[in-house]
């Protein structure tokens, strides 16, 4: 076994008495995409905004490249690699396309804060921020603003601007949502050939496009893992099938 | 009376037009409205100032005042009795320490929440307000009255005679000019992006890794320096300074301007401050309860101009230049 | 500074302390529930004074002027979130502070207008104007004795009240949750309401039965306001048992400040205050 990215050990996050995440360990490896699923409110996104640093967990250790992290600011997090995606779409609207992934490249600048600089003479900014774009499938000099695009190319923005800094690992919290069918095979080709070079957790409704990517899937239920491994195991798993799966057929 | 217009990212002319206005009023030699304009751009800066932190970062700051009061203190402090102090140095220092005052601050303020950092603002800057006003240092609630205007001289070249009211016009006028020019220049900077992200989105900027709080910090205190220039300038028109400069007013007044002007782009905050002075002027000639109608007309405008503050300008503009434009 | 003295000025912080937490706790509630940052919270008590002057010069009797003071407050609490306040709930906080900022200008200017510009004095009733010897020649005001006592009875009745009422629970869920409080449906609004009256009353009536000592005077709305944002910036906003704290602690320190360090007295407070940030950023206390 190669020595994972990102690994959780006993992850544990309660609000009051409620555990929303509760002893979770999971390792995520470059060239692996990971996807975490389960049903509403089973603490996915919760795990996401833990590793984030979005949230403190209450217990367990992140570990990044085996150093500590869970103690880490989000900005630091950035930095060192780690990526995300929000559900809720968060592009800068009254930026432009272009805006949007040269403002996310611009973050790996040193001294960014220093009034004067000017960024966008930089080659990395310029050449992050193209091939961002062109690995989201959006054009490289998108001068539309950003709330001109439809949902699903802000989806696509969304991922692009993720990837406008470079990260190692990849945290997406359901990036094919809302979209039409589509928009949507475009996204699960991007990740398909985004999963060789990085290290992906994905959190992700459609069971379709889940199962036809996934290398390893966890499934949660009230903030604990209740079965993880390759697809297969997954899909033959009675505790799965009865906890989750089930109730999906139950309902179609 | 010349009022900025539109944007200069949309309408240049405008700019350069009201520039030009300003530039030749002089020329109509009515020393009353040369000392009205001069404080009102001065106080233009002062907004401005303001308008990198409410309408461009994102932070509502009602302590802005203190900023300013300090760069006047500044001067006043180190003007000799029997000399004047010099313009080369003293500036400076007023700005530097203005920025300093700010940066202090700022290490507390700029990493809490809106609410928080309103709240936390107006508190620091009346322990500023009592540093000027209680203790021995700051000569009290009486203020200073300054002796002598600060020299400008190169070697035995009198540069600008602060003597002459029309030089401190000018003085004004190019410190405007220039400090719309840099917070132009600034907003269009990665670094002014970076806070029109923050002000959009901070979490999402953070996840981005952006080191928000740096740059937070970072327009905090640009805008103290600002605020500081625009003080320092004040105490050199008047020759007098008091703790009211620091006051709550002061910062109430300046967000208001803000405000009326419309957040984010600088001439609107400037275009705020000529709207501020005229609307007091208005209500004072009416009535000697001006500040009953100035606060009547502060709690119908939020309560009934529907879409917020940032439509009064387009209206506000209406009415000034006479006659409804885009 | 003997013993006796020291004991004085305890006294005095404490009673200082307890009067700041009677208006701050109606401006950390308001904001706690409501999301309003109310910079008019200090003309309440201001007004509350002047009512106290006003009505005990008419009748005689500062407890008259204080029943009648707290009815009109509570009128004036709710006419103000009926017409105002309840039109902020949804805008940002630039709104907020505009409006309050302006009805900071109209209560003063109807202050002005309705009684004037000058200082006043009410008389300590005289039930209560006798002093309590402590040494030969120190002695401490049964008035500020009962202030103390008056306000730790109504810190005792809030306590009650949020924590063992219907209204309590509410207004406790209101604080940890807003969102959840607006979907329990149509009670919220009166809850508002009354939550609003509560803090506008208790902030006139800090203003009616500190009148006695400290004076009445046109800019004693503006004082207070400062001082109480401090007491809910440090005790954390929202939070009332942390504006009892931080109250108690800007109180003595005020009042300790003021005896030892007089030519820095206003500055003091404001230092406890950054020392307390640096500690922590987000006040004492969290929850309500």
């Amino acid at each position: 076994m190669s020595q994972p990215i990102l690994a959780t050990r006993g992850l544990t996050r309660r609000f009051g008495g409620l555990v929303a995440v509760g002893d979770v360990s999971l390792e995520l490896h470059k060239g692996r995409l990971h996807a975490l699923l389960g049903p509403n409110g089973a603490g996915k996104s919760t795990f996401i905004n833990l590793l984030s640093g979005e949230l403190e967990p209450s217990g367990g250790s992140i570990t990044l490249r085996g150093e500590e992290i869970s103690r880490w600011t989000p900005d630091r997090r950035s930095r060192a690699g780690l990526g995300r995606s929000y559900q809720r779409t968060s592009v800068f609207l009254d930026l432009t396309v272009h805006e949007n992934c040269r403002l996310a490249a611009q973050s790996r600048l040193p001294r960014g804060w220093n009034v004067l600089q000017n960024a966008y003479a930089s080659f990395s900014v310029r050449e992050a921020t193209q091939a961002s774009l062109e690995a989201a499938g959006l054009p490289v000099h998108d001068l539309r603003l950003a709330s001109a695009l439809s949902h699903g190319e802000r989806r696509q923005l969304e991922i692009a601007m993720v990837l406008a800094t470079r990260p190692e690992v990849l945290l997406l919290d359901e990036p094919l949502a809302g979209m039409g069918s589509e928009e949507a095979i475009r996204i699960i080709e991007l990740l398909r050939t985004l999963a060789p070079s990085h290290a992906i957790l994905l959190v992700e409704h459609d069971m379709d496009a889940v199962f036809a990517l996934a290398d390893v899937i966890t499934v949660m239920v009230n903030g604990q893992v209740l079965e993880s491994g390759p697809p297969d195991q997954i899909r033959q798993s009675p505790a799965v099938r009865r906890a989750y799966l089930g109730d999906e057929e139950g309902h179609r | 009376m010349a009022l900025p217009g539109e944007p200069a990212t949309r309408r240049p002319w405008a700019i350069l037009a009201a520039g030009l206005a300003l530039a030749l009023f002089p020329l109509l030699d009515s020393p009353f409205y040369l000392e009205l304009i001069t404080k009102v751009m001065i106080l233009a800066i002062f907004a401005m100032s303001l308008d990198l932190l409410v309408g461009i970062t994102g932070l509502v700051s009602l302590g802005h005042a203190a900023y300013f009061g300090i760069g006047a203190y500044v001067l006043a402090l180190r003007t000799p009795r029997y000399d004047p102090a010099s313009f080369w140095t003293t500036l400076p220092l007023a700005v530097g320490l203005s920025a300093l005052a700010a940066f202090l601050v700022g290490i507390f303020v700029v990493r809490v929440k809106s609410t928080y950092f309103i709240m936390a603002t107006l508190a620091f800057a009346q322990m500023f307000y009592f540093l000027f006003h209680d203790t021995e240092f700051g000569r009290g609630s009486d203020g200073i009255t300054m002796n002598f205007k600060p020299a400008a001289a190169i070697g035995d070249l009198q540069v600008f005679d602060f003597g002459n009211p029309r030089t401190t016009y000018f003085v004004a006028l190019g410190a405007l000019a220039l400090v719309l020019g840099f917070l132009r220049f600034l907003l269009g900077s990665p670094f002014g992006r970076a806070l029109r992200g923050i002000k959009a989105n901070e979490q999402r900027m953070r996840s981005l890794g952006f080191r928000t709080y740096h740059y937070k910090l970072a327009s905090f205190t640009l805008a103290g320096a600002l605020a500081g220039l625009a003080g320092y300038l004040s105490a050199l028109q008047y020759g007098y300074v008091n703790p009211e400069l620091l006051s709550w007013h002061q910062s109430g007044n300046v967000l208001l301007m803000v405000i009326l002007g419309g957040p984010g782009t600088f001439t609107g905050a400037a275009l705020g401050a000529f709207g501020f002075a005229l609307l007091q002027e208005v209500f004072q000639a009416a009535t000697l309860r001006w500040q009953l109608l100035l606060g009547a007309t502060i709690v119908l405008l939020v309560l009934f101009v529907p879409g917020g503050l940032a439509s009064l300008r387009a209206r506000f503009r209406a009415a000034l230049v006479g006659g409804p434009r885009p | 500074m003997d013993l006796a003295s020291l004991l004085i000025q305890l006294l005095n912080g404490v009673q200082y302390g307890l009067l700041l937490f009677l208006v701050a706790s109606g401006l950390t509630l308001v904001f706690g529930i409501m999301g309003i940052i109310n910079l008019a919270h200090g003309s309440f008590y201001m007004v509350g004074a002047y009512m106290a002057f006003v009505f005990a010069s008419a009748t005689g009797s500062l407890l008259a002027g204080v029943v009648l003071g707290i009815g009109l407050s509570v009128a004036l609490g709710m006419l103000l979130e009926w017409t105002l306040f309840a039109r902020l709930y949804q805008r940002d906080h630039l709104d907020q502070v505009l409006l309050t900022y302006g009805l900071i200008l109209v209560l003063e200017e109807l202050r002005s207008i309705l009684v004037d510009n000058d200082v006043h004095g009410v008389p300590v009733p005289p039930m209560l104007a006798g002093s309590i010897p402590l040494t030969a020649n120190l002695s401490y005001p049964v008035y500020r004795l009962f202030l103390s006592g008056v306000c730790l009875v109504i810190g005792g009745l809030m306590y009650l009240l949020i924590q063992r009422t219907r209204l309590g629970m509410m207004i406790r869920a209101g604080a940890s949750n807003r969102e959840m409080v607006q979907s329990l449906g149509l009670n919220i609004k009166l809850v508002y309401r009354l939550v609003f009256a509560l803090g506008v009353a208790l902030a006139a009536f800090a203003g009616m039965i500190a009148a006695p000592v400290s004076s009445v005077y046109p800019g004693m709305g503006t004082h207070v306001l400062i001082i109480c944002l401090v007491v809910v910036v440090m005790g954390g906003i929202g939070s009332v048992r942390g504006a009892l704290l931080a109250a108690l602690l800007i109180g003595i320190v005020d009042t300790f400040g003021r005896v030892f360090l007089p030519q820095a007295a206003g500055v003091v407070v404001y230092l406890v205050m950054a020392a307390v940030l640096l500690w922590r950023p987000e006040g004492l206390f969290r929850s309500i």
